[in-house]
């Protein structure tokens, strides 16, 4: 494909338009993080990777539970817990693997502009880079928390239907409309925390291997040591702490309660978007 | 603190990368309504200048301001700085149209400037297609239309030839000289010297980061290298015997015609003696000449001399036998 060029009379270029006012847009930069988002293919794929698992996955889980429901065997463990913390069973199937997609959004969102290049022209047109980051935090999480909302709420309506005729599980059983809120919020945060990492690794690969890392396998290694030390690093694990948040009320064993757990995860997410703003301020782009 | 607008500065401007001097205290300026060539070999540190320019690299010590501001201290900085630099900065999944409107977006341009800026380097016909198809020409043509995007006071190229056919190097040599005819301030930098003596008005000279000239290019050229006259007669053996009696240094010409094919007669390089002194010497013993031309040396030559040893090239060379 050749484009000839436009040659003949480079144009006048006509003074445009007369000199801005002095200050940072923040309309604008939320307009252009919007932009990028929507702009790239990997944001659709990510977020239908995310629906399909989370809403697959839980619609298997309550249908096998619902064929072996009278079974003396099968799932006697999810049976039980439907009773005592039914959010945890219906969110805990499809959304411990589609959270991955949402990390991997996240993720892409910092190392994509890295791996391309085309954070040297982000950093041109905003050269201040905490305003950029903290632009593409607020798009990011507001993306996610629709995102989130949507799915969990669908994946509830799916799972409750499915398995309606052995148990009634509404949002105004006691502690599930607390529970499916406090997913919701902890998909997004951990949107955030992905993003976060993303800005400090800067390549793709790494970053989700290391968001992976964190999410998933440390916590089975941490659970594997014994004692109370290594039961309070369990307790306290970003991710760990953060899923509390999706339980119907506190539970035996918890370091944390619901509402605590999801602060703490904020915290380490914090504290990673801290870290993350720091690198980007001071590093060569 | 403001300078005059449009004026870009560097003052001891470094950049060390581990033990390695990128930038080695340049001091120098840019001024509006002129183009100004950065000429340098590769590795010399131009496209680290201009990254420090633009604020994406800090410098380890020294300062680059434009206009007396910081890169960084610019609000909405497209609108007073537009730049090309050399590496790709475009999401290969992303339309050049939306490439360019994020950074309108962000300057708070409406988007009907997008437009105009795709129409301004010819690529309104395939602003919707994902820039990873895109040919290093039309990429390039992109980044100049980023770089338009905010009307800036100041361009900074950084070799904005590359990719282009000799067609587009041509419009971007008239756009950039009607850019400066317009007052704006227009920084480009390139390896190639012949492009730079037909479009740089001045030239920044830089090599193994450190500055070597700062200067008009025609002073550029002349003060360089020793001047020569190319002189063509009949009969070479009589002057040569004549300038040389006169203090001259004489040479065959290496040039291409040197031998006088096509019915010309051969041609001599002399040195020492300037023009008229020759035509003096050869009218006062009737010595028939065909031509007699004052040559300044050619930028490569000029810049080769003032260069030599700062070339990374000749500097590994010379290393090959210390090297593991």
């Amino acid at each position: 494909m050749t484009v000839t060029p436009q040659a003949a009379p480079p144009p006048q270029a006509a003074p445009y338009p007369p000199q801005a006012p002095a200050h940072d847009s923040w309309p604008g930069l939320l307009r252009a993080e919007w932009t990028k988002i929507r702009s790239v293919r990997s944001t659709i794929w990510s977020l239908l990777a995310f629906v399909v698992v989370a809403v697959g996955f839980s619609a298997l889980l309550a249908t096998v539970l619902s064929n072996d429901w009278n079974s003396p065997s099968g799932g006697v463990g999810a049976r039980v817990q439907l009773h005592t913390d039914p959010t945890s069973t219906i969110y805990g199937a499809g959304f411990s693997l589609g959270q991955l997609a949402l990390c991997v959004l996240g993720v892409l969102v910092m190392t994509s502009e890295y791996t391309t290049g085309a954070i040297r022209s982000s950093l041109l047109a905003v050269p201040r880079r905490l305003p950029m980051l903290a632009a593409k935090g607020a798009v990011l999480a507001v993306l996610d928390l629709i995102a989130s909302a949507v799915t969990v709420f669908a994946v509830f309506f799916v799972f409750t239907s499915i398995i309606s005729s052995h148990i009634s599980i509404t949002l105004g059983t006691p502690g599930v409309l607390r529970g499916t809120i406090g997913g919701i919020l902890y998909l997004t945060v951990i949107g955030l925390f992905a993003m976060a990492i993303g800005g400090l690794i800067r390549h793709t690969a790494g970053a989700v291997s290391t968001v992976i890392g964190i999410v998933f396998v440390a916590p089975i290694l941490l659970q594997l040591i014994p004692g109370t030390i290594a039961n309070h690093i369990y307790g306290y694990w970003p991710s760990v702490a953060g899923q509390l948040a999706g339980q119907t009320t506190e539970q035996p064993g918890n370091v944390l309660s619901p509402w605590e757990g999801l602060g703490v995860f904020c915290l380490w997410t914090v504290a990673a978007l801290v870290a993350c703003g720091a690198v980007l301020a001071h590093r060569d782009a | 603190m403001t300078g005059p607008p449009g004026l870009i500065e560097a003052r001891e401007l470094t950049k060390r990368f581990g033990d390695k001097i990128a930038v080695d205290h340049l001091t120098f300026t840019v001024a509006p309504g002129r183009v100004t060539g950065f000429l340098g070999p590769n590795g010399a540190g131009k496209s680290t200048t201009m990254r420090l320019i633009c604020g994406l690299d800090r410098p380890s010590a020294g300062t680059a301001t434009i206009g007396g501001l910081a890169y960084r201290e610019l609000r909405r900085p497209l609108r007073t700085v537009g730049a090309l630099l050399e590496a790709k900065a475009v999401h290969p999944g992303r339309s050049a149209r939306n490439h360019l409107l994020v950074l309108a977006q962000t300057q708070g341009l409406p988007a009907s400037r997008v437009d105009e800026v795709l129409d301004l380097v010819g690529l309104r016909d395939v602003a919707g297609k994902r820039t990873g198809g895109f040919s290093l020409g039309m990429g390039q043509r992109l980044g100049i239309a980023a770089a338009m995007l905010g009307d800036p006071r100041v361009l900074l190229l950084d070799e904005p030839g590359n990719g282009l056919d000799p067609e587009g190097i041509r419009w971007v040599r008239t756009f950039m000289r009607q850019l400066a005819a317009e007052g704006r301030t227009v920084f480009v930098s390139s390896h190639l010297m012949s492009e730079m003596s037909v479009l740089a008005d001045h030239l920044v000279v830089i090599g193994r980061g450190r500055l070597i000239a700062d200067c008009p290019t025609s002073e550029f050229l002349q003060r360089s290298s020793e001047r020569s006259v190319l002189v063509r007669a009949p009969d070479t053996a009589r002057l040569r015997e004549l300038v040389t009696a006169g203090g001259g240094t004489v040479r065959d010409d290496d040039g291409p015609d040197r031998a006088g094919g096509n019915g010309a007669a051969p041609a001599l390089v002399v040195t020492g003696m300037d023009a008229p002194r020759i035509g003096e010497l050869a009218a006062s013993e009737r010595l028939v000449l065909h031509e007699l031309t004052p040559r300044l040396p050619s930028l490569e030559e000029a810049f080769m001399e003032l260069t030599a040893g700062s070339v990374e090239f000749g500097q590994a060379s010379q290393q090959v036998g210390s090297a593991s």
